[in-house]
């Protein structure tokens, strides 16, 4: 079990990122308006460890994934990056262009559709070629060796290689598409929603091996799920997301038991358990999720909170410390949070 | 590890267009194109080798000659041999069709992969470009262009690719918009490999089925526009033997129920390999089709 | 227990699909008793048969489709009997039924409404193919469902069309249509896949208190162990056509018996545990219906499988009705 006491250097600290797509309508194509996907959000990542994002469809979960691999560019904000263990932090999205290569080395993703994520008529030995040979394995053989040596990793046999991504089911799809993350040796992967489109019995392969790669390599997860289960599963530290923003951050283990956001609770209390006896009580959020184009004013959830008070309608609540646990981070006007950023202790982030 | 490799790399090498070649031959329409196609065209080569008589040869003692064991397709109104006409036709009209529909698909390629990846200006230019050859019919768009450049058989290749590149640019940078979401194209981002290489190793092969169907549909058409506009006199100069020129002769009542055999081969021919090109491009899209097996 | 207290009995149903010279078989002899009133749970992987099984109760199958034996008796409240499969598709009396005394709502909200109607227009159809009924008291009918399904401004929002609701309204507009004639089974295939958590709930949440206020019977159609365990009383779990093990819901997660389901208990990470117990995965991969292994399908996958395996299996109850298709359910290797 990953122990959180061993990783404390950050590795990714994400500052104020976000990200608004235009909204075009018109013959001249004008922007009238923008969908705000991620709407300023802080987080960072410590080396080693697993930072699970969960959320409903929509609240730009993918999005963030996305800007932390640089596939989007963010409107704005900064990705401070540590490249070594005692170097500095630099912001990955100033850097210049051979060094901005470099990085694309240390930051990978796993993508949530195992059927589109790998090229039908490229075989697996010609999928991973590419990427390594611009990433320095210039050597043909050694390519291929690296490749077998990568499907080994995987479960899957070396000769696979030779095939093509028809002859693969759904879950073995999976396993090469993170065989072929890992090829580059990063230090960072961005999981998408990595077993949604598997099989249940299949899933526990896939985030199995996810787990003993990660002790095996000292991988760092960004690991993204609407269900919760999965991501309680796979992670030490987990951000719930709302329209855009991070509306609670604690470990794992808090998370369950020591929830302090309403939406939170409410998400919880929405998945269904494969047990019987213990009757949950459920909490049934009215109505649907705000369109992102259009969020509330004041706290984004409050449309849909059953713990709505006054405050909530017109002030957005930041995402601030508890008093009792440093590391618990809640925005909602109820939780007892820190109230001046400033207070919180310097070593706590 | 290098003896798995070794040992395997003979028993699993199933390549994709091996398979495709298998579902290609297994298709009966496919076969029976490719045949026809491949019989046409090999016939038409070999011309030299299977009639003695040079197609422009005039030989007024023989005018108007029956089919027979010497002329086995009959002669002309000059004593030219149809049968040889009609071999050493089909090479220009071939030629001419191929090279229109090849000219044609390069140009649609190339624009259709830049405009489908980059989006943007370059695209909605070339856009409204195709929009306006393709909402001119395209027999008149031949007509003035053939009557402006002259005839010719070069002129007519060019004619041809400029309105044949249309279909292909539409397919291709359609499959663009649509294969540049995938998460497979992400990945290659991902990695930093460059926009062209992306563009063009990844992307662009999944798109070559349709492209190649395209084309067969292109060929076809451009033999029987060429036969079309030789026919009216505006194709190919008529010294220049090809399946419509051919059956210029025929433009005549009397030629038409007296001589059939001036008219009725080169008819032929053309309906036959149009028909072989076409079952062929029907073939073909049935075994690209990735949801049949 | 009487048979009347079992609204549906489907006894040794196959259905197969022919697909050039490949024959799949997709349901191989499914044995259920669907209780009155109750609710049954049909969990398993995707392409277990669970959508084609819901299909052949309706006789909605496309055409390479067909029973190929075994019945599926209905027991309707007020009338007779009948078996399902003796009829032919289009037969007035299946027509009849369909939609009248049994309903289907779908896995995907988003296709099974027709873009180009309103959304009251396409309710209303579903009472007036059934019932001859005024306009207004059918408009009436579907202004009322769907409050009761809480839709807010009902009244007005039956104007607008599909693109103008949203994933959740969609489905519980589909769940209008399928209760507003008033079912007594009501089929629900995978109803909440396509939707969030929270929308999720909103909808099982309100199937229960429909079925409270209604009294019908639904069969659920899930791979989600953890949603038959909120909403099922029964519950069947099905895997290459077959029922493996079938029982009250206490019976499958306190007691489960065949070596596939309690594979599929531990398979699935379960929220509160932490990622403290380490998932077991199941081996392998489901084998190709066209091509299935002689004897216990699950054979090839399964832990305790020997050479009685490669012989098909009985499906015995190993008491109190809880049935279960295994050589080694009774008191025999799976039960350690
Ligand atoms: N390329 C795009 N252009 C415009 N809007 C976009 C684009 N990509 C995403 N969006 C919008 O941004 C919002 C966040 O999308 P995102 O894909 O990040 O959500 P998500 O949390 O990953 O959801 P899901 O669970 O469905 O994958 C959505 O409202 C979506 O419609
Ligand atoms: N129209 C069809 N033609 C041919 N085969 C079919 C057809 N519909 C279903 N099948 C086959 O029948 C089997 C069972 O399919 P079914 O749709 O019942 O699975 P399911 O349990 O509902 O899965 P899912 O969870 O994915 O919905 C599958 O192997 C499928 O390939
Ligand atoms: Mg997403
Ligand atoms: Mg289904």
């Amino acid at each position: 079990m990953s122990n959180q006491s061993n990783h404390t250097e950050i590795l990714l600290d994400i500052k104020n990122i976000k990200k608004y797509y235009p909204i075009q309508a018109g013959l001249f194509r004008r922007t009238i308006g923008h969908v705000k996907a991620v709407d300023d959000v802080s987080l960072y990542v410590k080396r080693g460890e697993t930072l699970g994002l969960v959320g409903e469809s929509g609240c730009g979960k993918t999005t963030l994934g996305k800007c932390i691999v640089r596939l989007h560019r963010p409107t704005e904000g900064e990705l401070r990056y540590r490249f070594d263990e005692d170097g500095e932090y630099k912001d990955l999205l100033s850097l210049d262009k051979k060094e901005s290569f470099n990085a694309r080395k240390k930051i990978q993703m796993v993508f949530q559709d195992p059927y589109s994520s790998l090229n039908p008529i490229k075989n697996i030995l010609t999928a991973f070629d590419e990427p390594l040979r611009i990433h320095g394995w210039t050597n043909a053989n050694e390519r291929k060796e690296r490749v077998a040596e990568l499907l080994e990793s995987v479960n899957l046999h070396a000769d696979y290689m030779y095939r093509y991504p028809n002859e693969f089911s759904g879950g073995q799809r999976q396993r090469i598409c993170i065989a072929r993350a890992m090829c580059v040796n990063p230090d960072l992967i961005v999981c998408d929603e990595p077993v949604s489109a598997l099989d249940v019995s299949i899933q526990a392969q896939v985030l199995n091996l996810m787990k003993d790669l990660q002790k095996e390599h000292g991988l760092t997860y960004v690991f993204i799920a609407h269900d919760l289960s999965v991501v309680e599963y796979m992670s030490d530290r987990i951000a719930v997301m709302y329209l855009g923003k991070v509306v609670e951050l604690a470990s794992a283990k808090k998370l369950y038991y020591h929830f302090e956001h309403p939406y939170t609770e409410a998400l919880l209390s929405a998945i269904p358990i494969p047990k019987i006896g213990e009757k949950r009580q459920r909490i049934i959020l009215e109505g649907d999720v705000p369109s992102p184009a259009n969020p509330p004013a004041g706290c984004r959830f409050h449309t849909r909170c059953h713990k709505v008070m006054d405050i909530c309608r017109v002030k957005s609540p930041e995402l601030r410390p508890m008093k009792n646990d440093p590391d618990h981070l809640v925005a909602c006007h109820l939780a007892d949070t820190v109230e001046d950023i400033a207070e919180i202790p310097a070593d706590a982030v | 590890m290098a003896t798995v490799l070794a040992s395997k790399q003979k028993v699993k090498k199933s390549s994709l267009a091996k398979r495709n070649l298998q579902k290609l031959l297994n298709n009966k329409l496919a076969v029976f194109g490719l045949i026809v196609v491949t019989a046409m065209i090999l016939a038409c080569i070999a011309a030299p080798l299977l009639t003695p008589y040079d197609p422009m040869k005039i030989s007024l003692s023989e005018r108007d000659l029956e089919p027979s064991s010497n002329h086995l397709f009959g002669t002309d109104k000059l004593g030219r041999d149809v049968f040889a006409r009609t071999l050493y036709g089909g090479r220009m009209s071939i030629l001419i069709g191929l090279s229109g529909a090849i000219g044609g698909m390069l140009l649609g390629v190339i624009f259709g992969s830049l405009c489908g990846f980059f989006g943007g200006t370059l695209d909605a230019i070339f856009v409204k470009i195709a929009e306006l050859v393709s909402v001119v019919p395209q027999l008149l768009l031949v007509l003035v262009l053939s009557t402006f450049l002259g005839a010719g058989v070069q002129n007519l290749i060019y004619v041809f690719m400029f309105t044949g590149w249309v279909a292909t640019f539409r397919l291709v940078r359609g499959r663009f918009f649509s294969l540049r979401e995938e998460s497979f194209v992400e990945a290659c981002r991902a990695f930093g490999i460059g926009n062209l290489s992306i563009a063009f190793k990844h992307i662009l092969p999944n798109c070559l089925g349709p492209v190649a169907v395209q084309l067969t549909l292109n060929t076809a058409g451009f033999i029987l526009q060429e036969a079309a506009l030789s026919f009216i006199g505006l194709g190919v100069p008529s010294g220049v033997p090809t399946w419509g020129n051919i059956m210029n002769a025929a433009k005549e009542i009397i030629v038409i129920t007296q001589s059939p055999w001036l008219w009725i081969p080169p008819g032929i021919a053309i309906a036959l390999f149009v028909l072989g090109v076409n079952s062929l491009g029907d073939g073909m899209r049935d075994v690209l089709d990735p949801s049949q097996l | 227990m009487n048979k009347q207290d079992y609204i549906l009995s489907i006894n040794d149903l196959k259905t197969q699909f022919k697909i050039g010279k490949r024959v799949v078989k997709a349901v191989d002899g499914v044995t259920l008793n669907v209780r009155r009133g109750k609710t049954m749970g049909l969990v398993g992987e995707s392409g277990c048969g669970k959508s084609v099984t819901a299909h052949s109760i309706m006789q909605l199958l496309p055409k390479a489709g067909s029973i190929k034996e075994g019945e599926i008796i209905f027991r309707p409240q007020n009338s007779e009997e009948f078996d399902i499969a003796k009829y032919r598709k289009t037969d007035k009396k299946l027509r009849n039924m369909r939609g009248r005394q049994i309903s289907m709502i779908f896995q995907d909200p988003m296709s099974s409404l027709n873009p180009v109607y309103r959304i009251g227009d396409q309710i209303i159809e579903s009472i007036i193919q059934h019932e001859r009924i005024s306009k207004k008291a059918a408009i009436k009918r579907t202004v009322d469902m769907l409050e009761m399904l809480s839709i807010p401004q009902a009244d007005k929002r039956i104007m607008d069309y599909p693109h103008q609701f949203s994933g959740g309204m969609k489905q519980r507009v589909m769940i209008a249509m399928g209760l507003i004639t008033n079912p007594e089974l009501l089929i629900a295939d995978e109803p909440t896949t396509a939707l969030d958590v929270t929308i999720q709930a909103q909808i099982l949440e309100l199937m229960q208190q429909m079925q409270e206020q209604l009294g019908f019977t639904i069969i659920i159609i899930t791979h989600n162990m953890g949603i038959v365990a909120d909403m099922a009383d029964d519950i069947a779990v099905m895997y290459m056509g077959k029922i493996m093990e079938f029982g009250a819901k206490e019976d499958i997660f306190l007691r489960p018996t065949h070596p596939y389901t309690r594979a599929l208990l531990k398979s699935v990470p379960v929220l509160g545990n932490g990622g403290n117990d380490r998932l077991e995965p199941i081996r392998g991969t489901t084998p190709d219906p066209s091509d299935m292994p002689e004897g216990c399908s699950f054979m090839p996958r399964c832990d305790l499988a020997t050479e009685k395996c490669k012989n098909a299996p009985p499906y015995e109850d190993v008491g109190n009705g809880h049935m279960v298709r295994c050589w080694y359910a009774k008191g025999g290797a799976a039960n350690e």
